[in-house]
């Protein structure tokens, strides 16, 4: 298995290379069927009234003059729910959310009451009818002082609670890590801000459910990442039998980490037709969205770093304060209550590491998912670059100097981390190298020089990340309790064209194109001949779901593994029909033939025809060439890239340009490059989005500052300069054709990247630190050594 | 989706079909014309009209010329004909420089030079540029038309001069010699709402020395989109880089900004002064043939 196949470079066509995407034509169409597009007879339409509150207690609903609205059909309240016992649920954190509020609201937004109606204008002007009394109580907005002594309780729902505290975690060695600080020559210390975020993705969450009475039969459409672990989940929660819960997944305009949960939208969805007997879509708009679903981040961090006086890293200690918001919902793997931020040590040979975590409740949404990260590990190559860089500051270093120095070098791999991760591959010092070669790096500096001299601020900002991905190895990693390996079916018809089926679901990402290429290059059939079925739990096998980049590191070793087992038994009926030995058979790319007879061949839809004749087959082979696999991966994937960015900034507005960004991304052996490409680029735009323009602060009454896109921004092109991306290769030695993971690489490595440059542009100035967002305001803020708190409301 | 509540809607073939329509419907109504603002509004239900009375059908609206010593422009025109208007540019690069950062070009393909005035948000752009350059607005109304200058126009955040009964129909810009104008903002990102921004008109004599200036602030609490003792300040001033600091400086001194997501106060005000130093010092180079 841990064989890497030299393959030439192809067109696509016949396995891997540039070729356009299968989904393509139908977007282009406009002929895509996301959930919002379902349309089913009798359909009802579901809208919820949400809290106004941060935090207050519910002293009544008065819902009778929204019940008699003509067009409604039923109104459903937390009381309704408490029936059902489904008033609350639990979370990917094992903690319980309120699907419905019933004692208290705990987050602006928080979902109070569901109206379902004829059509979406009625649901929306019933929620207007319900009368609701609420009693206003403090909230806890500013997470450094949740813990405080008589801070208001959050989770007085859970018995005996009287503080905020969720959670304390910790990993790495601290006496090592205390012992190296004590020694080290140089020790520095700074506290740093990842804001909350949200994924934002296009399509905004909803569901389709249609409960039917006659069978029994549940089918949700669903905004999901995650089909089958939703199916599971709706089974143990809701006690519906499995077998008749079918999830489909369909057209899905983004996810970035926003699609992997439950929303209580959903369930109200499925509540709401079992109550009414007929279908009901739920689709929430784009403040619902901001406002109530899952964020990213919210990590308040101290970070120190100790090193030599020439520059030696020796070791890192973090602790961070993690704002979780109203119920523990993060998504991560059972074990990791911080993800995998533990793998802050990032590319650096350390002696020592220590991270000590907080989990705090808040008055805000909860969620706390990758928003396009593996588990935390955005805020993990945030804090270990910023920290190299406030290291350089302070040693008077450059920035690529330091880095270079302490880089792991290629013959450590496979390098155990200070904390305990193996990573499997790399060559870093390469893959920085050939960043700056294509920056111009010594030439950039120049300009530097020359630009300080007449006052001008220009800034360059490197970023080396080591991602985490494809989780994960079942006997570490589960959600809830549901372990992380992937299954694939393959079927081959007797005409030889391919059907793949795959737990894994496209958001966006070409998994249609890519998983037929990875069929097309270890069968040697034409990639067209590959049809990938996807996102719908009834037509395909078991698996945890796409995020975290683990599609091509899991199910894409998956579909190559069950590629190989029809392959192996294509082998032998090849063998039957060519009337010779199996071992005496060689596999051409498509053919296997006679070895040393190349003319005695056949291939693989021939194969697929004999398989399904009445040809005589050795004994204890059955006929046909299908197969089915589960793959566990043996460990993550450690992706990695050099990131430079270049920026101007203008001193007496604080605006940041970002006037190039090079980007040299390392994900071992690309499928299709295109798609790799495009997966960078918009990573990088993300990337550009967090480090300047967004986050989501809360005023003093606990009150959403992000709750639109007049307020939370995303960036244009006009934001982003024309990227310049490189690329080594490093395959991966454990996964079956050496893939890494790609997805989330761009989003966790750039905004580091972004916020060194920036901050390297403001150096004369004396700056070291500032929290992202670098809004122009901030810049000018940090300009005068007056950074703004950006978690809080501006004052 | 978000979606409105319950309105009615009637299309206005002319400005006194239109004004008849208004005084049916007394101030329950709201004019529509682009409906950047107003849709948006409605969707999120911070809006509730009774009724929309829809101008787009009105062709007298639209339109720009110039007539004598004056720039006509109706009240209909869209964003993105005032940016492709050679004329426009010629005489008033100001609106020029202000509508390349309106928005997006979506929005500026249907949003209109009279709607965004009666919009009157405190940071719109259009209403500071034509506060620089000293123009007047037309309104209609049953009685016949008056009208006002944009610097008694607005009466405050989202108030106009404009009563529920009229509409502004042309927006008057005078063309005088000798002069030329300029605009500058700040902005988290393209197609933000403006975190400070400034636009400056100014006329220089045959010495140079400035006898005439404009200065319109939008988005830092200046009254009227105003900075009347900057512009004092300035007029029978040699145009040198110190008036043009000093300036920016006393305009700063006089607004009122107030602190939100798109930054604090002591930023914003920090901005008024920089960018009418920058908004001036490009005036005046392309005033004196120095900048196109």
């Amino acid at each position: 298995m841990t064989t890497i196949e030299e393959r030439p470079a192809g067109d696509g066509a016949h396995g891997f290379g540039r070729i356009h995407r299968k989904e393509d034509p139908r977007f282009i169409r406009g002929q895509g069927n996301f959930v919002d597009d379902v349309q089913l007879p009798g359909m009802l339409h579901g809208a919820i009234l949400r809290s106004p509150f941060a935090h207050a207690r519910i002293v009544s609903i008065d819902t009778s003059a929204a019940e008699a609205h003509p067009r409604v059909r039923a109104v459903i309240t937390g009381a309704t729910l408490e029936t059902l016992s489904l008033a609350w649920m639990p979370t990917l954190s094992n903690d319980v959310q309120a699907v419905l509020a019933t004692d208290k609201v705990r987050y602006q937004g928080q979902e109070v009451a569901f109206v379902v109606a004829d059509d979406r204008y009625a649901a929306r002007d019933a929620l207007e009818l319900i009368d609701v009394d609420y009693e206003p109580l403090d909230p806890v907005v500013d997470a450094r002082t949740a813990m405080d002594e008589g801070a208001p309780v959050v989770r007085d729902d859970i018995e005996g609670k009287t503080d905020n505290h969720i959670f304390d975690w910790e990993a790495g060695d601290r006496a090592a890590t205390d012992a190296v600080f004590t020694e080290a020559d140089v020790v520095v210390t700074e506290d740093m801000l990842y804001p909350r975020v949200h994924p934002a993705p296009m399509e905004t969450c909803g569901t389709v459910a249609s409960m039917d009475k006659v069978t029994g039969k549940l089918t949700v459409w669903s905004t999901t990442q995650a089909p089958h672990a939703h199916r599971t989940l709706y089974a143990l929660v809701a006690g519906l039998p499995e077998h008749q819960i079918r999830i489909i997944s369909p057209d899905i305009g983004g996810g970035f980490g926003n699609k992997v949960g439950i929303y209580p939208g959903y369930v109200l969805a499925v509540v709401g037709s079992i109550v009414t007997g007929k279908p009901v879509k739920w689709v929430e708009d784009r403040s619902e969205n901001l406002m109530s679903t899952s964020f990213a981040r919210d990590y308040h961090m101290r970070g120190e770093i100790a090193a030599t006086r020439d520059g030696k890293i020796l070791g890192v200690r973090v602790r961070v304060l993690a704002d979780h918001g109203a119920f523990n919902g993060t998504a991560q793997p059972t074990k990791f209550p911080a993800g995998f931020f533990h793998v802050f040590t990032g590319s650096y040979d350390l002696q020592a590491a220590h991270c000590e975590v907080t989990g705090v409740y808040t008055n805000k949404a909860p969620g706390g998912v990758a928003y396009a990260c593996s588990f935390r590990i955005t805020e993990a190559v945030y804090l270990i670059e910023r920290m190299v860089d406030v290291l350089a500051y302070e040693l008077e270093m450059d920035q690529a100097e330091l880095r270079m120095k302490n880089l792991l070098r290629p013959e450590q791999f496979p390098y155990t981390c200070a904390t305990g991760w193996e990573y499997d591959s790399g060559d870093y010092p390469a893959t920085l190298s050939l960043a700056m070669d294509m920056a111009g790096y010594q030439e950039l500096r120049e300009e530097q020089r020359a630009k300080r001299e007449r006052g001008e601020l220009m800034g360059i900002g490197i970023s080396f990340f080591t991602e985490a991905v494809g989780a994960g190895p079942r006997k570490h990693m589960d959600i809830l309790g549901l372990g992380m390996a992937d299954g694939a079916e393959l079927r081959i018809h007797p005409t030889g064209k391919a059907v793949l089926r795959l737990s894994v679901q496209t958001q966006g990402q070409g998994h249609e194109t890519t998983f037929a290429q990875i069929v097309a290059q270890e069968l040697g059939i034409p990639t067209a001949d590959v049809e990938v079925v996807h996102g719908d739990t009834d037509q395909t096998p078991f698996g945890l779901g796409t995020y975290g980049s683990r599609s091509t590191p899991v199910s894409g070793a998956a579909a190559a593994m069950v590629t190989r087992k029809v392959r192996d038994r294509a082998k032998i009926v090849a063998a039957a029909m060519l009337e010779v030995d199996p071992s005496d058979l060689e596999w051409g790319h498509g053919t296997w033939g006679v070895r040393g007879d190349p003319k005695n061949a056949k291939t693989i839809a021939e194969i697929a025809m004999a398989a399904h004749s009445n040809l005589e087959l050795p004994e204890g082979v059955e006929g046909h060439l299908d197969a089915t696999c589960v793959y566990n991966p043996p460990n993550l994937t450690f992706p990695f890239g050099a990131y430079i960015c270049v920026v101007d900034v203008d001193p007496a507005t604080g605006e940041v340009d970002v006037r190039r960004f090079i980007a040299v991304d390392d994900c071992g052996v690309r499928i299709n490059p295109m798609i790799v490409e495009g997966q960078v680029h918009g990573g990088l735009a993300e990337g550009i989005g967090m480090a300047l323009m967004q986050g989501i602060a809360f005023d003093e009454d606990g009150n959403c500052l992000g709750a639109s896109f007049m307020d939370y921004l995303v960036p244009t092109a006009l934001e982003c300069p024309s990227w310049e991306l490189g690329e080594t290769v490093t395959p991966s030695p454990h996964h079956p054709f050496g893939a890494k993971g790609i997805g989330e690489s761009a989003t966790v490595g750039s905004p580091a990247a972004v916020v060194n440059a920036v901050m390297d542009a403001l150096k004369p100035l004396g700056v070291r630190h500032a929290d992202m967002p670098l809004t122009p305001a901030q810049v000018w803020r940090a300009a005068q050594g007056r950074p703004l708190r950006t978690d809080l409301a501006i004052s | 989706m978000q979606v409105p509540a319950h309105f009615g809607y009637d299309r206005a073939t002319s400005i006194d079909h239109a004004l008849r329509l208004l005084a049916r419907h007394g101030d329950q109504a709201r004019v529509i014309a682009g409906g950047h603002s107003l849709i948006p509004m409605m969707k999120l239900r911070l809006a509730e009209p009774e009724a929309l009375i829809d101008i787009n059908g009105i062709d007298e609206l639209r339109g720009i010329t110039v007539s004598g010593d004056e720039l006509l422009i109706g009240a209909l025109t869209r964003h993105a004909d005032l940016l492709s208007s050679a004329v426009v540019g010629e005489h008033f690069p100001v609106l020029h420089d202000a509508e390349r950062v309106i928005a997006d070009p979506v929005v500026r393909n249907f949003g209109t030079v009279g709607g965004s005035l009666c919009q009157a948000d405190p940071s719109e752009d259009l209403s500071a540029a034509f506060v620089a350059l000293g123009a007047t607005g037309v309104i209609r109304g049953a009685a016949g038309s008056r009208t006002v200058p944009l610097r008694e126009f607005h009466l405050g955040p989202y108030e106009t001069a404009v009563a529920p009964d009229e509409l502004l129909v042309e927006v008057r810009v005078p063309i005088r010699p000798g002069g030329s104008s300029a605009y500058t903002k700040v902005e988290r990102r393209a197609g933000d709402w403006a975190v400070a921004a400034a636009g400056a008109a100014v006329w220089l004599g045959p010495d140079g020395a400035i006898t005439d200036a404009g200065i319109g602030l939008a988005a830092v609490g200046a009254e009227h989109f105003t900075a009347p003792e900057a512009e004092e300040f300035l007029r029978g001033r040699a145009g040198d880089d110190a008036a043009l600091v000093e300036a920016g400086k006393i305009a700063a001194q006089h607004c009122d900004p107030q602190a939100d997501q798109r930054g604090p106060a002591d930023y914003k005000r920090h901005l008024a002064g920089e960018l009418t130093t920058r908004a001036l010092r490009r005036a005046v180079a392309r005033a004196s043939g120095q900048e196109a």
